[in-house]
C-alpha cells in the first residue's frame, strides 16, 4: 500500500573511503509502504548505502533522512524506527526460537506483555507453535530466514532493511518469504531490499540499479524493461551492469 | 536498562549452553590448580638416594639415619663399590649418592676432619641444587651437634630462617600466579572470543543497528565474564585453602578489590583484542601468544624476574600480571595493607585506563 509520503530520502549521498568513492552522489526517495529493490553487482556500493541509511556509517557528504530523522544527527532515533536483517544470519543459533524472540523484543524496548503477544502471533504465523523451545540451530535455513524477517518487523518499524535476505534459500521458501514481505508492505511498512535474484526484482514496486557507486536506473520493473527493451529484469541488469 | 538486562541474560544463556565454554570456565581453573599444585613442585619429598659407606662406623650410621629420617630422602640402595655408583645413576631412580671415606669416625676425631663426597644427578639442575643444599644442611646440623658434645672452640653459626613460606612450598607461589592466569584466560581470552564470535556470525551488525548503544553492547558482553571470573577466584582460594593448606593472612576485601582491578585490566585487553581480530581464531591466537605466554614466562609466576636478563626485566614491567602477583603475594602470604601496595595498584589502574581508552577508540562503532 504505497502512500505518497517519503520515508527514506537521499540527496547526493556520498561515501568515500580514502580516494575510493563507494557511493557517488546517489539521490532517491522511497515512499511509505513501498517495496524498494536496491540492485547492483557485488562492490557496486549497495552495502555502503544501506549502512549509511541504518546509521552504521556516517556519510561523507549529501543529505539523507530515514523515517523523518536525519542520518547525521539522529542516528539513535533512526535505529528505534527501523528493522534490519542481514545477508549473514541475524539470529542466535545457540538460543531457542522463543529466546531469540524475547531477546530481540527486549533490545527494541518491547514490554514483556508485548513480547509475549508478538511471539505467539509470530509462531502461529510461521506454524512453529510446537517448536518454541527448540534450538534455532535445529531449524532449516529457509525457516530461519522467515523467522529472522518476522523478528526484524516484530517491533513494528517504519522501515525494514533487508540485505540479501533470501541468499541460499530454495525457490518455494523464497516465494513464501516474499508473501511475508508483501503482507508487511500492505500494512504500511516500507521495505528496502537488496537482492541478486532478478525474479525477486520483478516483485518490487520500484527498483534502482547501482553501477560503480552511482544509481544508473530507477523505476518500476515494467518501465525499466520497456526503456531497456528487455524481456526480463535479468536482461536489464546485464545491459546496465556490464 | 531492561534492554541491557535482556542482553546480559542472553549472554549467560549462551555461555551455559556451550559445553566447551563451560569446560574452559570451570574445569580449567580446577584442573590447573591440581596440576600446578601436585605435579609441578620445586621442593622435594622422598628423593631416592644411595650410600657408599666405606667406613660403616657409628658416625656414618648416625649421619645416614639423620638423612633418611628427614622426610626429604629415602634410601634407594647401599652401594658396595665405586663401580656401582654410575650404574646407580644410570638406573635413573637414584638422584644422589653420598660417599663416606674409610675410617670416617676415627679420622674425624683424631685428625679433626673427614670427608664426605656428594654426587648428584645434575641432568635436572634445579633438583640437583636443591638436593645438595638439603644434604649439606643436614650434615652441617650433625656437625654442630658433635661440636656441642665435645667442648671444642665455638664456631660461628648462621641460622637461616625462611619467612612467609617457611617450608619453601611452591604451591604458595603457584596459587597467586594461577589466579592471575585464570583471570586472564577467562577475561581476556573468553571475552575476545565472545565478541569476535558475534562479528563472525553477523549478529554484531544487527546489534549495532539496534537501539542498543555500542557501549551497552560491550559492557553487556563483559559483565557475565566479570562475574564468572570472580566465582573462579573464590573457587581457587577455597581449593588452595582446603587441598593445599595455603594460608591467607591478609584482608579478603582488599584482595577482591585488587582482583577487580586486575579483572578489569584483563577485560579491557580482551576488548582490545576483539576490536583488532576479525575471527575467533585470530582472537584466540592473539590472546594465547600475546597474553598467556608472556604472563606465564615473564610475570614471575614460574621464573624469578630477578634472574632474567635486564632487557626482559624491563619488558616484564608492561605485563599486568607481574604487578598483580606482587600484590597478591603480599596480601595472601604477608598480610600487607594497602599502604604497601598502592604503587602497584596505581600501575594496574593506569594500565586499565590505557587499554580501555585504546579499545574504545578502536572499537568501530559504525563498523
Amino acid at each position: 500500500m504505497t502512500e505518497n509520503i517519503n520515508v527514506i530520502s537521499a540527496e547526493k549521498l556520498t561515501k568515500r573511503f580514502g580516494s575510493f568513492i563507494a557511493t557517488n552522489e546517489i539521490t532517491f526517495d522511497v515512499k511509505k509502504g513501498e517495496i524498494f529493490g536496491f540492485l547492483g553487482a557485488n562492490g557496486a556500493g549497495k552495502t555502503t548505502a544501506m549502512r549509511m541509511l541504518t546509521g552504521l556509517l556516517t556519510p561523507t557528504s549529501g543529505k539523507a533522512t530515514v523515517a523523518g530523522f536525519d542520518v547525521y544527527k539522529e542516528a539513535e532515533k533512526i535505529k528505534k524506527n527501523i528493522g534490519y536483517m542481514s545477508q549473514k544470519f541475524s539470529l542466535y543459533e545457540d538460543l531457542t526460537i522463543k529466546e531469540n524472540i524475547t531477546f530481540y523484543g527486549g533490545i527494541y524496548g518491547l514490554t514483556n506483555a508485548e513480547i509475549k503477544e508478538a511471539s505467539e502471533r509470530l509462531l502461529n504465523k510461521l506454524k512453529l507453535q510446537s517448536s518454541g523451545a527448540a534450538l534455532l540451530s535445529s531449524l532449516p535455513l529457509g525457516w530461519k530466514q522467515k523467522l529472522a524477517f518476522s523478528v526484524a518487523v516484530m517491533h513494528k518499524p517504519k522501515v525494514v532493511f533487508l540485505d540479501e535476505p533470501t541468499g541460499g534459500v530454495d525457490p518455494i521458501t523464497r516465494r513464501q518469504f516474499w508473501d511475508m514481505i508483501y503482507e508487511e508492505a500492505y500494512n504500511g511498512v516500507t521495505v528496502f531490499v537488496t537482492t541478486h535474484y532478478m525474479d525477486e526484482a520483478e516483485y518490487c514496486d520500484r527498483v534502482s540499479i547501482m553501477v560503480a557507486g552511482k544509481i544508473e536506473a530507477l523505476d518500476a520493473p515494467k518501465e525499466l524493461k520497456r526503456i531497456y527493451n528487455s524481456d526480463s529484469m535479468n536482461d536489464v541488469f546485464i545491459k546496465l551492469a556490464r | 536498562m531492561k534492554k541491557f538486562l535482556g542482553f546480559i541474560i542472553k549472554e549467560f544463556i549462551s555461555i551455559f549452553r556451550d559445553k566447551r565454554t563451560m569446560v574452559v570456565l570451570f574445569g580449567m581453573p580446577i584442573a590447573q590448580l591440581i596440576i600446578f599444585g601436585f605435579a609441578i613442585r620445586n621442593e622435594l619429598n622422598d628423593a631416592t638416594i644411595a650410600f657408599f659407606d666405606q667406613s660403616n662406623d657409628y658416625m656414618t650410621e648416625q649421619i645416614k639415619q639423620k638423612l633418611v629420617s628427614s622426610n626429604y630422602f629415602k634410601l634407594g640402595a647401599n652401594l658396595q663399590s665405586n663401580g656401582m655408583i654410575e650404574e646407580a645413576f644410570k638406573g635413573g631412580k637414584i638422584k644422589e649418592v653420598i660417599i663416606f671415606e674409610p675410617n670416617f669416625a676415627q679420622k674425624l676425631l683424631k685428625d679433626g676432619g673427614a670427608k664426605i663426597q656428594i654426587i648428584t644427578d645434575a641432568s635436572d639442575p634445579n633438583m640437583a641444587q636443591t638436593l645438595l643444599s638439603y644434604t649439606s644442611a643436614i650434615i652441617k646440623d650433625y656437625q654442630t651437634s658433635l661440636n656441642k658434645q665435645s667442648d671444642l672452640a665455638p664456631i660461628i653459626q648462621s641460622e637461616v630462617k625462611m619467612i612467609y613460606n617457611p617450608e619453601i612450598r611452591s604451591t604458595y607461589m603457584f596459587v597467586p600466579g594461577l589466579i592471575a592466569l585464570i583471570l586472564l584466560l577467562v577475561c581476556a581470552l573468553m571475552t575476545s572470543i565472545a565478541i569476535t564470535k558475534e562479528k563472525e556470525i553477523g549478529t554484531m551488525e544487527v546489534l549495532l543497528v539496534s537501539p542498543l548503544k555500542p557501549i551497552e553492547i560491550i559492557i553487556g558482553k563483559v559483565i557475565p565474564y566479570l562475574l564468572l571470573s570472580f566465582f573462579n577466584v573464590i573457587t581457587i582460594l577455597i581449593l588452595a585453602r582446603v587441598v593445599f593448606n595455603v594460608p591467607f593472612v591478609g584482608s579478603y576485601i582488599l584482595f577482591f578489590f585488587i582482583a577487580l582491578i586486575f579483572i578489569m585490566t584483563a577485560l579491557s585487553l580482551g576488548i582490545l583484542i576483539s576490536s583488532v581480530a576479525q575471527t575467533q581464531q585470530a582472537a584466540m591466537m592473539m590472546s594465547l601468544a600475546g597474553l598467556l605466554l608472556p604472563t606465564i614466562i615473564l610475570s614471575g609466576f614460574i621464573f624469578p624476574i630477578s634472574n632474567m636478563p635486564l632487557l626482559l626485566q624491563w619488558f616484564s614491567n608492561i605485563i599486568p600480571a607481574k604487578w598483580f602477583l606482587i600484590i597478591a603475594k603480599g596480601i595472601m602470604l604477608k598480610g600487607v595493607g594497602f599502604d604497601h601496595i598502592w604503587k602497584e595498584t596505581l600501575i594496574l589502574c593506569g594500565m586499565f585506563l590505557f587499554f580501555i581508552l585504546i579499545s574504545i577508540k578502536k572499537f568501530k562503532v559504525r563498523l
